[in-house]
């Protein structure tokens, strides 16, 4: 499984999310599906799962299917539960002979899906230990309902539910940490990652989920330009930020075992994660300066405990 | 029946059963590209082929056979501008309009 | 040979379960339906059956994950009660809307506020609208025999929409009594192999389930799904036909009791019409007084014409509903029957009463004292109130129980 990863043999693959599904331009989600598919082997057949939410209505919009496979929307809290139902028929299937293919199963989950509204079906599945992967693409709101806080949204972020105003800097709470939740779970494998430079960090964690016998959840950052507030032509510059401010540390949890993916040389202050975006403009105001030590404490904090566990 | 017989003008009748599709990536036949305001040119002769536009693209817009791309999807292209600025070599230019 | 058992309700439901080995059971249980789950666990345990069991979380997981494996190209069981069934509520519309043939095996209990672990029908009227085929049950006997139809009705291609078998909480769940089992192998062959068109699992084709439907599409959808319950009074009257074929006991839509000349009726649905039977006999001995009862088995698809065509020509009918719906006029069976009468402009005197919420009994002689007030209303024409309550206690002169 360890093989080495070849860009190009790897972008050369077959395109599993087909263009034309309603997406915003520039949507981090897109990108999450397109390349976590992508790390099924061509051969192997999948089904598909989803949430409600951006993606499900986007990507399947009657009669317009964006998957090369077999996919199946349900409802908006049950992606675990539901694809649960899809891989025992499969168990069950071969059992009796009636099915002779390959499946492998990945589902698809906003972090409204996943984190809140979706937690307990996620949580169900995961410690049944269906032979499936859980992604949950991290935009850090209810984007399809148009900015409400989750709690995946960072501290302070001004959403249409936490607006920012004169008695208000945003949300007050901060971030739920999902990844360690299911770590909490004893699944073989859990991992955080978002886009960098050539997708070697996604692409190999979703693999290594994939091809993993039992349960597995990714975590995978996924910027929204409309809900954050900057400019969809900056996303990857967004997600670099993000690794190398250590607000979104890469990691993996194999049997267990905490591994880091990646110490920036230079850790970058919070500010310039912030600062692109419009949800945290209001930071930038004078006499604001302790919320941002106050958010880059929280990060500090996080790395850190992230660092002792995976020494 | 086939999901390019189904529209918005179909009888009850020719609804597919539960509104399931027995047909893969039929998203095809919806152009996004008309929602593009600017449009990435590819300036072939700057290419060196190394792809780090391929992945960014959320609209699966940028073709790559054999490790080449190809010309860019203008029927789903959105123009959000991604491949342009993680291009090294100035090989998209981002023009405006469709 | 057929089997002569003793069996509970919920024995009777996950022996045929057993005989028809589905492919996979997700459910979590709940009074008075836990002991199906458990019954099929046993089975499972014990090398009887293969079905995959699926330990979800809750009942929302329940119905979440039967969705999936019935897309999935599985045949696909549960089984709940009341709130179980509530938490479901979702779900059940999904079922039906992505026109799934999935089977659930639904012991009514009344739905909490204030919680009640008892029979009523509150769970599963309150579902009537999700596109569900409700086939009910009088008895152990009848709750086994709808359960093997279950499958045939649901998975024919004129159909596929899902089916919930509803018995008694307690009544019939718990109550042990004499029963007709059907040979494995006949009940096997009866149900037969399940060899879905198109599901998820198809490597010839891929299949999208679920999508995202805008105005220009939705109606026609539900306009579809109303075609398949259309389609299903035939199936269900087919499907009893062969059953009768096989064990010669004979279902309809509904079963009239003692109907050929009556002239006052009662119309129930479930176990409260043994009783109103035996009160039924009991009148026409002793008095020779013409009354009769249909007992509601199909509730959806409603068998409206069908059953104007019984009821019309009447003196007077009482309808008796075991949920409330808080409507100005009945409950939700007395609303049906009215609709059917209405269309079928018939002149019968109809009156409605509430029995049995929250597992209040009904006596022999409360239903003596309905067959009195449909005669008098006849009689005189007048009804008091759109609906009174049975067994209710009053604490003035002003109330509307009977």
């Amino acid at each position: 499984m360890e093989t080495a990863y070849n860009f190009k043999e790897v972008m050369s693959r077959p395109e599993r999310l087909a263009p034309g599904h309603r997406m915003c331009a520039g949507c981090g989600g897109a990108v999450t599906v397109r390349n976590v598919l992508r790390a099924l082997n061509p051969e192997d057949k999948a089904v598909v799962g989803n949430a409600t939410g951006c993606l499900e209505v986007s990507t399947f919009m009657y009669p317009y299917t964006a998957y090369q496979d077999s996919y199946i929307h349900n409802a908006f809290e049950n992606a675990g539960a539901t694809l649960s139902g899809v891989e025992t028929a499969y168990r069950v299937l071969k059992k009796k002979g009636k099915l002779t293919d390959d499946y492998k199963f990945i589902t698809f989950g906003g972090d409204g899906g996943t984190y809140d509204i979706g937690f307990q079906s996620l949580s169900g599945a995961m410690e049944r230990g269906h032979d499936m992967v859980y992604v949950c693409y991290d935009n850090g709101a209810y984007m399809n309902t148009g900015t409400q806080r989750s709690s995946a949204t960072p501290q302070f972020a001004d959403t249409t539910t936490t607006p920012a105003g004169k008695v208000s800097d945003g949300k007050v709470q901060i971030r739920k940490d999902l990844a360690a939740i299911m770590a909490e779970h004893h699944i073989p494998y859990v991992a955080q990652t978002t886009f960098t430079n050539n997708f070697k960090d996604l692409h190999t964690k979703a693999k290594k989920a994939i091809y993993t016998p039992g349960a597995a959840f990714l975590n995978v950052m996924s910027p929204c330009p409309r809900g954050w507030g900057y400019d969809p032509s900056d996303l990857m510059t967004i997600c670099r930020l993000a690794v190398d401010t250590c607000y979104w540390p890469l990691f993996e949890i194999i049997d267990g075992k905490w591994v880091l993916s990646y110490e920036p040389k230079n850790k970058l202050p919070i500010e310039e994660f912030l600062r692109m975006q419009k949800r945290f403009k209001h930071l930038f105001k004078p006499g604001k300066e302790n919320l941002i030590a106050q958010f880059q404490a929280e990060v500090d904090r996080r790395w850190d405990e992230l660092k002792k566990k995976c020494e | 029946m086939k999901s390019t017989d189904i529209n918005e003008r179909s009888p009850w009748q020719d609804i597919t059963e539960g509104n399931q599709i027995y047909e893969p990536a039929t998203s095809r036949n919806f152009c996004t590209g008309e929602w593009r305001t600017s449009t990435p040119v590819f300036i072939e002769e700057k290419c060196k082929q190394c792809l780090l536009c391929a992945p960014v693209c959320p609209d699966s817009s940028i073709p790559v056979c054999e490790g080449k791309r190809g010309e860019f999807d203008y029927d789903h292209c959105k123009g959000c501008g991604i491949c342009a600025k993680v291009c090294p070599f100035g090989a998209i230019e981002m023009k405006e309009g469709k | 040979m057929a089997i002569r058992e003793r069996l509970s309700g919920n024995e009777a439901v996950a022996y045929a379960i057993k005989q028809i080995n589905p492919d996979v059971m997700p459910a979590f249980p709940i009074t008075p339906s836990t002991e199906i789950p458990q019954y099929v666990a046993n089975y499972i345990a014990n090398g009887e059956i293969d079905t995959e069991f699926i330990h979800v979380e809750s009942e929302h997981s329940a119905m979440s994950a039967a969705i999936g494996a019935c897309a999935a190209g599985a045949r696909t069981v549960t089984a709940t009660s009341s709130c179980g069934m509530a938490l479901m509520w979702e779900e059940l519309y999904v079922a039906a809307s992505d026109r799934l043939p999935v089977v659930l095996a639904l012991v009514n209990r009344a739905l909490t506020g204030p919680i009640n672990i008892n029979a009523d029908h509150s769970d599963s009227m309150g579902a009537r609208d999700a596109g569900w085929i409700q086939i009910y049950a009088e008895s152990n006997q009848e709750v086994y025999d709808n359960f093997l139809q279950a499958y045939p009705i649901a998975e024919h291609k004129d159909v596929h929409l899902p089916v919930m078998i509803c018995q008694d909480g307690f009544i019939t769940s718990h109550g042990v009594e004499n029963i007709m089992l059907v040979e494995d192998d006949k009940a096997k062959a009866f149900v037969g192999e399940y060899c879905p068109e198109h599901y998820l699992l198809n490597a010839k084709e891929p299949m999208a389930v679920g999508p995202y439907a805008v105005s220009n599409y939705y109606m026609e959808t539900k306009r579809a799904q109303r075609q398949a319950m259309l389609n299903a009074k035939r199936v269900i009257l087919d499907v009893a036909k062969k059953y009768e074929e096989m064990t010669g006991r004979k279902y309809g839509f509904f079963e009239e009791y003692r109907m050929e000349d009556a002239e006052y009726a009662v119309v129930i649905i479930g176990s409260a019409a043994g009783t109103c039977k035996a009160a039924v006999d009991h009148i026409r001995e002793t008095t020779g007084k013409k009354v009769g009862l249909v007992k509601i088995r199909v509730f959806r698809p409603f068998p409206e014409e069908e059953l104007a065509k019984v009821l019309k020509n009447l003196k007077a009918a009482a309808v008796l509903d075991r949920s409330e719906m808080f409507s100005a006029t009945s409950g939700p069976l007395g609303a049906e029957v009215r609709a059917a009468l209405y269309s079928a402009k018939a002149e019968i005197e109809l009156v409605n009463y509430f029995y049995g919420l929250g597992g209040r009994d009904i006596t022999v002689g409360d239903f003596e004292k309905i067959f009195d007030n449909l005669e008098e209303i006849a009689q005189t024409h007048e009804i008091r109130d759109m609906y009174a309550y049975i067994g209710l206690r009053e604490g003035d002169c002003h109330g509307n129980s009977l």
